[in-house]
């Protein structure tokens, strides 16, 4: 069992020191002080991200989000509504699309994550990138890489043969159609309402694998 | 979100063992749902036990010729198996219906069947909601009901269960199999699993402390016309304001089951004896005992019309 009991640690054994002094002050204060002591133990994970194998120590509270931006500092990944409700936090763990927000990280060691900042750069652009800038598929481009990495996410899934909610037959292997595109990506908002230079961007990917 | 002490078994034994020697702990599948509840503080759980890593993610095929689902299948890749498309598929419809594609490779079908409701007052901690904090009142009742039950609620509560897939699950017969430590495996039908608010809303299931799902089992298949048709105020991304789930044979037969209207995927089989005489009169059946309120009265015309559009189609495949 690759269990992780944070009673184990060093730092924990001192914080469980400091319950039972605090403990022969009042039993709230000692709450509180267990409170913050559970709070510190930290789990270890290794995330593997754009490649690259990232160990961290993290409080197993922290979201895959928050250890993307706040411990690794690839600020790529937005938060935008920290709830799963927007997409701009959109990455790819082992090759498919997820919240990053709705999800910790410690859920994810020993896994693969890409983010924007390993899909393309300035200089050396993903072609979905290129598309983006030749379509103006954005305007103030905060939704951005949550929308790229879930529509590359998405155009492998139609090339896997998922169906979507508009796919007219179960049978058939879906197509990037601009219908399939736009259900497919419900998930990713954007407030500036760049859809439809976004599913254009989208579409001349499609059309250049397919 | 509170501290908590984070578990990650191996094995359904170690998993089901640690919550049985940990109290309040919550199993953690997809997240998608537990997770938020947990940065809002809704659910406090002491513990988590990480159930990514113990397996239970086949779809595999049953003597009886049905399917066994494990319970960590995430929603895409079951709406996507062809058993499911082929023999199942208001199944992958219903699926394909709800949440996002980021949110079905996560949500998994055990959890999607555990999810709670999306009522807002359970959501905000400024409201009374008697699931959240038990005796503290509902703001729903008086509030703005729109997407609330129609059927099935109680003077304490009036939420909806979200789920669309539950409706499907309901729908072919389901039946989910669950382990408790030191216990032998248990069989409950989906019809029994969640249970009705009536004056505990905070009870939301009939299952035990420690007791994990560990698959779903669909009956071989009916065969007949599927359709779930999923009425919601956006095109996508939405929440039921009224889903139908149908299996529809040449004879006039077959069965239905409602989503959106009831704390829990809504079908009576005395209702679907109804079927041969419309709409109006199985929806008579199976709306007895409604209670609407005013915002939400809407639903059972709207939930006549849904149903009649279906039994109006000849063939094909609706959607």
């Amino acid at each position: 069992m690759s269990s992780i009991d944070p009673t184990l640690s060093r730092r924990d054994m001192m914080k469980a020191g400091m319950v039972a002094a605090a403990a022969s002050v009042s039993p709230a204060d000692a709450a509180a002080v267990e409170r913050a002591a559970t709070a510190a133990a930290a789990v270890p994970a290794t995330l593997v991200v754009n490649g690259e194998s990232r160990a961290l120590e993290l409080d197993p509270r922290t979201s895959l989000l928050d250890a993307l931006r706040e411990h690794l500092h690839l600020y790529g990944s937005k938060k935008g509504c920290d709830h799963g409700q927007c997409g701009a936090c959109t990455v790819l763990v082992e090759g498919r699309r997820i919240n990053a927000c709705l999800t910790l990280a410690v859920m994810h060691d020993g896994q693969r994550v890409i983010t924007i900042e390993g899909i393309g750069e300035p200089g050396r652009l993903h072609p979905l990138q290129a598309a983006f800038i030749r379509r103006d598929g954005f305007q103030c481009g905060y939704c951005t890489p949550g929308q790229i990495c879930s529509a590359l996410g998405m155009l492998d899934e139609i090339r896997q043969g998922f169906p979507s909610h508009v796919t007219a037959d179960l049978s058939v292997g879906p197509e990037a159609t601009d219908l399939e595109i736009r259900e497919r990506m419900s998930g990713n908002l954007c407030r500036c309402g760049a859809y439809p230079n976004i599913v254009e961007a989208i579409g001349d990917l499609a059309e250049v694998r397919s | 979100m509170r501290p908590f002490r984070y578990h990650r078994p191996d094995t359904v034994q170690e998993a089901v063992e640690i919550a049985a020697g940990t109290p309040g702990a919550r199993f953690v599948a997809g997240g998608t749902n537990l997770l938020d509840l947990m940065k809002l503080e809704i659910e406090t759980p002491p513990a988590l036990i990480d159930i990514n890593r113990i397996g239970l993610d086949q779809i595999a095929e049953t003597p009886e010729g049905g399917l066994r689902i494990g319970a960590l299948v995430r929603n895409s890749d079951l709406a996507a198996d062809a058993r499911v498309r082929e023999h199942y598929p208001v199944l992958s419809r219903a699926l394909l219906a709800g949440a996002s594609g980021q949110l079905r490779n996560r949500a998994t079908t055990a959890g999607n069947l555990l999810q709670r409701t999306r009522c807002p007052y359970f959501y905000d901690p400024a409201q009374s909601c008697n699931k959240r904090v038990p005796g503290s009142g509902c703001a729903a009742i008086g509030g703005f009901a729109r997407g609330h039950a129609v059927v099935g609620a109680s003077e304490d509560c009036i939420a909806t269960h979200p789920s669309d897939m539950a409706v499907a699950l309901r729908l072919l017969d389901a039946v989910v199999e669950t382990v408790r430590a030191g216990e032998r495996r248990r069989v409950v039908k989906v019809a029994d699993l969640h249970r009705l608010p009536r004056d505990r809303p905070d009870l939301e299931t009939i299952l035990e402390p420690g007791e994990l799902i560990i698959a779903v089992v669909l009956p071989p298949p009916t065969g007949g016309r599927q359709v779930y048709v999923k009425v919601r105020d956006r095109a996508s991304y939405a929440f039921a304001l009224v889903a139908v789930a149908a299996v529809l044979h040449r004879d006039g037969g077959g069965r239905f089951a409602l989503g959106g209207v009831a704390p829990k995927p809504w079908r009576d089989e005395a209702a679907e004896a109804e079927l041969r005489r419309g709409a109006g009169p199985a929806l008579a059946v199976l709306f007895g005992g409604a209670r609407p309120r005013h915002d939400n009265a809407f639903k059972l015309a709207l939930a006549e019309r849904v149903l009649a559009s279906i039994l109006s189609q000849p063939s094909g495949v609706g959607r």
